[in-house]
């Protein structure tokens, strides 16, 4: 399906601007940047998690040959204007304030937290000195659970705090109560969900170069947000913006944490300047699972009402939220999951409640998904069990219960964490299921389940539904330049970390300026080239900065016509853009270049510009759009299960989705792929383990599984497009969108597999090990 | 300790003075400018930093460097037979794309060259099971075996 049929190159496939430097390995990754001088640093990192710093030794350290500094709190304060990270978003609904610091100095809450930065000729040495750094420490009880971090008479995670509760918020709307004293039919579910770390294949790092001649920070760092990176530098350095610049190479993928501002971007930079020499931090594995935010554990406490139809009435509950050690961005991983929760369906009356608890563990921020694809699960869980309880096929309660397309725009009583309504924008949810069931041939599924019994197998399939808010506002820079050399330079704010953002900018600019690719150079994610902007998450880039781009591009080329109909004395609407020309249409030997036409408006000193047009040959844009477009989709999981060994085979999976009009419908299934292995690996694989002190468990890709090759499942995907009529592209965003759906069909489906034996999924990730456990009750009841 | 270590890269002789201690990856990427190799664990468990010694696939993070001496690496930087060719594996990434952010895409080539070479005529399981020592966070791994049967079938062809 090509949602634009008129277009040249929109809607179509089209070479990456990246690949050919990346396919060589010509990349430029922050760790490939090396310079004159560049020294390296190692952070010194809490052992415990939770305990009081009685001393820090660092003269052992600083007497190594090749070591250049050991700092630790006391050594940076006077440098800084404030010690701690203050990067909360607002909410209402904080009960403690948790501002990490730059370093630790009195007590560390979590394994993990930095407590003094090493400097040293290379990493080698660095983290020999780093391991020479002598810290007493007396060790304080530790909250290593989220759900015992509010019961009375807990630990606290931060010895000084009244207790353990960050936030407390109610999203809600409805007669909730009423409706649950009056309905026929009423389930509930006790679940845990576990989500682990982003673990982009790249870890994070940065290099702060310093220029002593302009007294100037550059700073390459790899993150998904470098113009709030220079915010909080300057802040927190005393600058003003003209002396940092923030610039992300190419980036190893992103997934969420590398959006967050950390201890470690202050330690480099500080360090840069103090020393005047270009210091280089790059994360390693280890550091990336006790340093890195990730998400982590929720427990949810969730009933649903029905009438006897399976029609939903109401819903409420609890959700109790790893919170982490510090507020390293807010609450809107919680927020997120409970928003998501009932948006594909018609709920007239819900009330949820968000507890987020401070546990001594690394801090929780988004990770791909956001929260969404916790209240997704929870809500398709109440689904299933409904449907279980009142007999009725678990795809019919579904389609009584979405959303009707003819009831879109449907407007909720949700609201963003913005204060911004809810309202589904377009898409047709019913159908968008019907193509996914169709897909996964869900009606001849019997006859599966019994040849896999003669191969010993018990085989389930199951199906989930999402609705994914994307193109979070409320806006992105974009600019565009046609030069006297006829090239056209494009830079945005938003930051590219693998998704193909340059790719996506590019052809939305070429669409409207000739159409060649190879004459376009887009520069993302670098404070010095575009002067606002906001940067990757939210599956915003397409939505925000895409259309920023169109709008801009728009207003160029009809410059672009304007001048070159003055100068060839022709009406613009008789003139088209082709390749680095404007031609006459249908006379193809009139023509000026691109070139010429820039230089007839750069001017020249003391001469008057020709015509009317004014001088130069650029557009920028930030286009506006608080609201978000939300994308929706349908799973259908179908598992084997081995009930001697547990094992848990994916075999077939079908992603029916609708993110609007699809830009590039490969770079869309390149995206739903990558969310769709996420969520495989989030259902059965990933698990950030702890123990009862909190100390991790999994510290290694050996421990922490990601997924591979052997155990994807045969996928397919399957295309709608309900254009937005939010953006004038009608695109949605798909970067996440993959993730969101998996685990509750994955755990619908092995519901089925093993109804005969009564066993039901509560929990995500399911391992081989809790299913036998479960098996094994099941046969004792 | 320090000492001369001298390996063939890409078809140069290559040589350098460094400690015991240092990895091949960081030979290849601090001394010799070679950046192509990524180092995305260094624990010889997500495969990024995979390299050719004397044509099997190894993971440089593992490696020290003197124990190179006197061997003959490729890197991902010595794939493409020219500056304007690609090798056909790297042409297929490309027009599958296999690739996203790019950070495992040289190791899974590296992995792949060596595979192809012993395996030509592959069926797609035997390819998801050669690359599943390569940890991909971007794709899903399914381009990358669909580009690895099409380079497969273009390097068979006479």
């Amino acid at each position: 399906m090509n949602g634009f049929p008129d277009a040249r190159l929109l809607g179509r496939d089209i070479p990456r601007q990246e690949d050919p430097k990346l396919i060589r390995g010509a990349g430029r990754f922050v760790d490939d940047i090396d310079l004159p001088g560049l020294l390296h640093a190692a952070f010194v990192r809490s052992p415990h998690a939770h305990a009081a710093i009685t001393s820090i030794d660092t003269a052992d350290a600083a007497a190594l040959p090749g070591v250049h500094a050991v700092w630790t709190l006391d050594d940076l304060a006077p440098h800084l204007a404030d010690t701690r990270l203050v990067v909360a978003m607002p909410s209402p609904s904080y009960r403690l304030e948790l501002h990490r610091p730059v370093l630790a100095r009195t007590e560390v809450v979590h394994v993990g937290e930095p407590i003094a930065v090493v400097i040293a000729e290379n990493r080698y040495i660095a983290e020999d000195a780093a391991a020479l750094v002598a810290v007493e420490y007396d060790v304080l009880d530790v909250v290593a659970d989220c759900a015992a971090a509010l019961q009375p008479g807990s630990p606290t995670a931060h010895r000084d705090a009244p207790s353990n509760l960050v936030a407390d918020m109610t999203i809600g709307y409805g007669a909730v109560d009423d409706a649950f004293a009056t309905a026929p039919h009423r389930v509930q579910e006790r679940l845990w969900i576990h989500r682990g770390g982003s673990h982009s294949m790249e870890c994070r790092g940065l290099v702060a170069v310093p220029d002593p001649l302009e007294d100037r920070l550059t700073v390459w760092n790899s993150t998904q947000m470098p113009h709030a990176a220079r915010r909080l530098l300057c802040d927190i350095l005393g600058l003003h913006e003209r002396q940092i610049r923030v610039v992300t190479p190419d980036v190893g993928g992103g997934f969420g944490p590398k959006l967050i501002f950390y201890p470690e971007d202050v330690g480099v930079s500080l360090a840069a300047r103090l020393l005047q020499r270009p210091v280089k931090w790059i994360e390693d594995r280890r550091e990336h699972f006790v340093a890195t935010t990730q998400e982590r554990d929720q427990a949810w406490d969730v009933e649903m009402a029905t009438d006897a139809e399976g029609r939903i009435l109401a819903i409420r509950g609890t959700v109790i939220h790893d919170h982490g050690a510090w507020t390293a961005r807010g609450v809107n991983v919680p927020q997120g999951a409970v928003s998501a929760m009932p948006l594909a369906y018609v709920v007239p009356a819900f009330r949820m409640q968000i507890l987020a608890a401070s546990t001594n563990k690394v801090p929780v921020t988004p990770v791909r998904g956001a929260g969404q694809p916790q209240g997704v699960f929870a809500m398709e869980r109440l689904l299933d069990a409904a449907a279980r309880t009142l007999n009725i096929d678990r795809a019919e309660i579904r389609r009584r219960n979405l959303v009707p397309s003819a009831a879109m725009p449907y407007e909720t009583p949700i609201r963003t964490r913005g204060g911004i309504a809810v309202t589904l924008d377009s898409g047709d949810y019913p159908a968008c299921q019907q193509m996914a069931l169709d897909g996964a041939d869900w009606d001849g599924f019997p006859a599966r389940r019994t040849e896999a019994r003669t191969r010993n197998l018990y085989r389930g399939i199951g199906l989930a539904n999402y609705v994914e808010a994307t193109g979070r506002g409320p806006y992105e820079h974009v600019s565009i330049r046609i030069e006297p050399s006829g090239r056209i330079f494009v830079a945005t704010g938003a930051a590219a970390m693998g998704q193909s953002t340059e790719t996506m900018l590019a052809q939305i600019v070429a669409e409207q300026l000739g159409a060649d690719l190879s004459n376009i150079t887009v520069t993302t994610g670098d404070t010095a080239a575009a002067p606002a902007g906001i940067g990757g998450s939210n599956s915003r880039q397409a939505v925000m900065a895409g259309s920023s781009a169109h709008a801009a591009a728009l207003r160029l080329r009809e410059r672009v016509l304007d001048i070159a109909g003055e100068l060839m004395e022709v009406a613009p609407a008789d003139l088209d853009i082709v390749g680095r020309e404007v031609q006459v249409k249908g006379v193809a030997q009139m023509r000026r270049s691109l070139a010429e036409i820039a230089r007839s408006v750069a001017g020249t000193a003391g001469f008057v510009l020709p015509g009317q047009a004014g001088p130069g040959l650029a557009a920028s844009e930030e286009l506006v759009i608080d609201a978000m477009t939300y994308a929706n989709g349908t799973a259908v999981a179908e598992v084997e299960i081995d009930i001697e060994t547990g094992a848990i085979s994916v075999v077939n999976l079908v992603f029916g989705h609708d993110c609007g009009r699809a830009l590039q419908p490969r770079l869309v299934e390149g995206q739903l792929m990558g969310g769709i292995a996420h969520g495989l690996g989030n259902a059965l694989f990933e698990f950030m383990a702890y123990d009862e002190n909190a100390q991790p468990l999994t510290t290694t890709l050996a421990e922490y599984l990601l997924m591979t090759a052997t155990e994807m499942p045969r996928v397919t995907i399957l295309h709608m497009e309900s254009p937005s009529p939010l953006n004038a592209l009608g695109i949605k965003g798909v970067g996440e969108a993959g993730v969101i759906p998996i685990g509750a069909a994955v755990a619908s489906a092995i519901d089925d597999a093993l109804a005969g034996f009564g066993v039901t999924i509560d929990r995500l990730p399911i391992s081989p090990v809790d299913l036998l456990k479960l098996l094994d009750a099941a046969r004792e009841r | 300790m320090t000492r001369k270590v001298t390996l063939t890269v890409n078809g140069t002789v290559r040589s350098a003075s460094l400690p015991d201690r240092k990895t091949l990856a960081d030979l290849l990427r601090q001394d010799l400018g070679l950046t192509g190799t990524h180092l995305g664990c260094e624990t010889g468990l997500c495969g990024a930093c995979t390299i050719l010694l004397d044509g099997r696939a190894v993971r440089s993070c593992l490696m020290l460097a003197v124990q190179a001496e006197g061997h003959s690496i490729i890197t991902v930087e010595g794939l493409a037979p020219s500056a304007t060719e690609l090798h056909p594996l790297q042409q297929a990434f490309c027009d599958e794309h296999a690739l996203q952010c790019g950070f495992c895409t040289p190791g899974l080539l590296t992995t792949l060259v060596e595979f192809l070479h012993d395996v030509p005529d592959p069926s797609a399981a035997e390819i998801r099971e050669a690359i599943s020592g390569n940890l991909c966070r971007c794709t899903g791994y399914d381009t990358i075996v669909k580009a690895t049967l099409s380079a497969a079938a273009r390097m068979r062809a006479p």
